[in-house]
């Protein structure tokens, strides 16, 4: 595993943890740490379990076996009473934790009844309690941010894919996250749409000190924002090293016929 | 045996006219405060049978099924002995309301499974709370879906508000009936309540149809 593992400054731990989607093994007892402020990029294979990594941080997924730490203390699972056993966490230990973490989607997910500034509004005002004109605020410089301050009355299905994942970006940031998941985030879109996506979240990457868990194809990007890149296959991390190393001379046959393949 | 003309009697229409109308009030009334029960029982109804667990979900929808299943007049005369003393109009909303609130309910099921998964995960990701979710990003959407369905059953109802007349509330068919007993005019006063069902109904038939064809889009 990376050595990189500095005690007592850990963001994210993940402890020996297995997803099983039925039969299927999704993760197979992986620990992986990322540390506060690192940006981390999981490239491997479809099915490889990266998405899922993220989606077990984003709760969207539960853990099948091993704990997820985040903070330096059991997120995915809590101490049944005063130094107790840990038990799947319920939902008053993830509530609080969770609004930590912030994750932009593959398909954008805005709310399309909604327009661009009430999308980026929502979860201050709702979550965070801003009132009305705070949050409005708040979300006004961050659609400047993202280059959509002219596009705040407009709804989500008028624009056009790289303007509705900058919204996305947006939203996610608006909750000023400190760990922010990015799954795939430029997938869906058409390739010359790509670049406007990816040059907002260089901005992010470079104006803010977020940690920032990315899984992407875009090789060019996780060359420039990634502190380390971890090649996944199977479950596992098959090896793990900053971009140079890693992508110009991975040790692995695999990892040189993946990123062969993709760029 | 005459012709048309002489079992039209275009006296007795005039006669019946107002009288018909009068009723129509009481069946717009019935109408209106009757999709109303139903829209707000029938969300109940699905939110409960959603987010209740298993047990609510088998209390709630038992009964809900019950009802969907045995016909409305049955339902009015059950509730008319059962309910002694209540305004018939009242009984007569409450039992409309309620026989179709089971429908909708399966209406908004549709529509609540109809919102893409991709929107709940948007909540979690953004921490809002179970309510706010709810309130603000799943029904809105899930009701937009279903409005044309929403339409078509307040037309249904309407149609069906009739049958409160056999617990005596004096909306049109009664008021139709009641004047073609004294006056010995059925033709007429029936006649003119299935013109004014129709003039109602059919222009709102077409507006579901517009506002289908619009959300379609």
């Amino acid at each position: 595993m990376p050595s990189d593992h500095v005690p007592g400054a850990e963001k994210v731990r993940f402890d020996r943890v297995t997803k099983r989607f039925g039969d299927q093994t999704v993760l197979d007892g992986l620990d992986l740490t990322v540390a506060p402020g690192e940006r981390v990029t999981l490239i491997g294979p479809s099915g490889s379990g990266k998405t899922t990594i993220l989606r077990l941080l984003m709760t969207l997924e539960r853990v099948t076996d091993g704990v997820v730490h985040v903070d330096g203390e059991p997120f995915s699972h809590m101490p049944s009473g005063p130094g107790g056993a840990l038990v799947p966490a319920d939902e008053r230990h993830l509530a609080p934790r969770r609004r930590r973490i912030g994750m932009v989607f593959q398909q954008f997910n805005l709310f399309p009844h909604m327009s661009v500034l009430a999308n980026v509004v929502e979860a201050p005002r709702h979550v965070l309690g801003l009132d009305g004109d705070e949050a409005a605020a708040r979300a006004r410089d961050l659609l400047g941010l993202v280059g959509l301050a002219d596009k705040e009355d407009a709804h989500p299905t008028r624009l056009s894919g790289g303007q509705q994942q900058r919204v996305a970006i947006a939203r996610a940031l608006a909750m000023r996250p400190e760990l922010l998941l990015l799954d795939e985030v430029t997938s869906a879109l058409d390739p010359e749409l790509v670049a406007e996506v990816l040059d907002v979240l260089r901005d992010v990457a470079d104006s803010t000190d977020i940690t920032m868990l990315c899984v992407t194809h875009e090789m060019g990007f996780a060359r420039d924002i990634s502190d380390r890149i971890l090649m996944f296959d199977g479950g596992r991390v098959l090896e793990s090293g900053p971009p140079e190393r890693l992508l110009d001379a991975p040790e692995h046959e695999r990892t040189q016929a993946f990123v062969r393949s993709i760029t | 045996m005459g012709g048309a003309g002489s079992m039209w009697d275009m006296e007795a229409a005039r006669a019946a006219l107002p009288v018909v109308l009068s009723g129509f009030g009481i069946t717009l009334l019935a109408t209106v405060l009757g999709f109303a029960v139903a829209a707000v029982a029938g969300l109940a109804i699905a939110l409960l049978q959603r987010s209740g667990g298993r047990r609510l979900a088998l209390a709630v929808g038992a009964p809900a099924a019950f009802v969907r299943s045995t016909p409305v007049m049955v339902q009015l005369f059950a509730a008319w002995v059962l309910v002694p003393g209540l305004d018939p109009l009242v009984l007569g909303v409450l039992v409309l309301g309620l026989h179709y609130a089971t429908y909708l309910s399966e209406v908004y099921r549709a529509g609540i499974d109809a919102v893409p998964k991709g929107q709940w995960e948007a909540c979690t990701a953004l921490s809002l709370p179970r309510r706010r979710v709810w309130r603000a990003v799943v029904l809105p959407q899930a009701v937009r879906k279903v409005l044309p369905a929403l339409g078509n059953y307040a037309v249904s109802l309407f149609k069906e508000t009739p049958f409160l007349s056999v617990i005596t509330v004096n909306e049109m068919v009664h008021e139709a009936s009641a004047f073609g007993s004294t006056h010995f005019a059925y033709l007429e006063s029936f006649t003119l309540a299935a013109a004014v069902f129709l003039l109602a109904s059919w222009p709102t038939s077409l507006l579901v149809r517009r506002l289908e064809a619009r959300l379609a889009q």
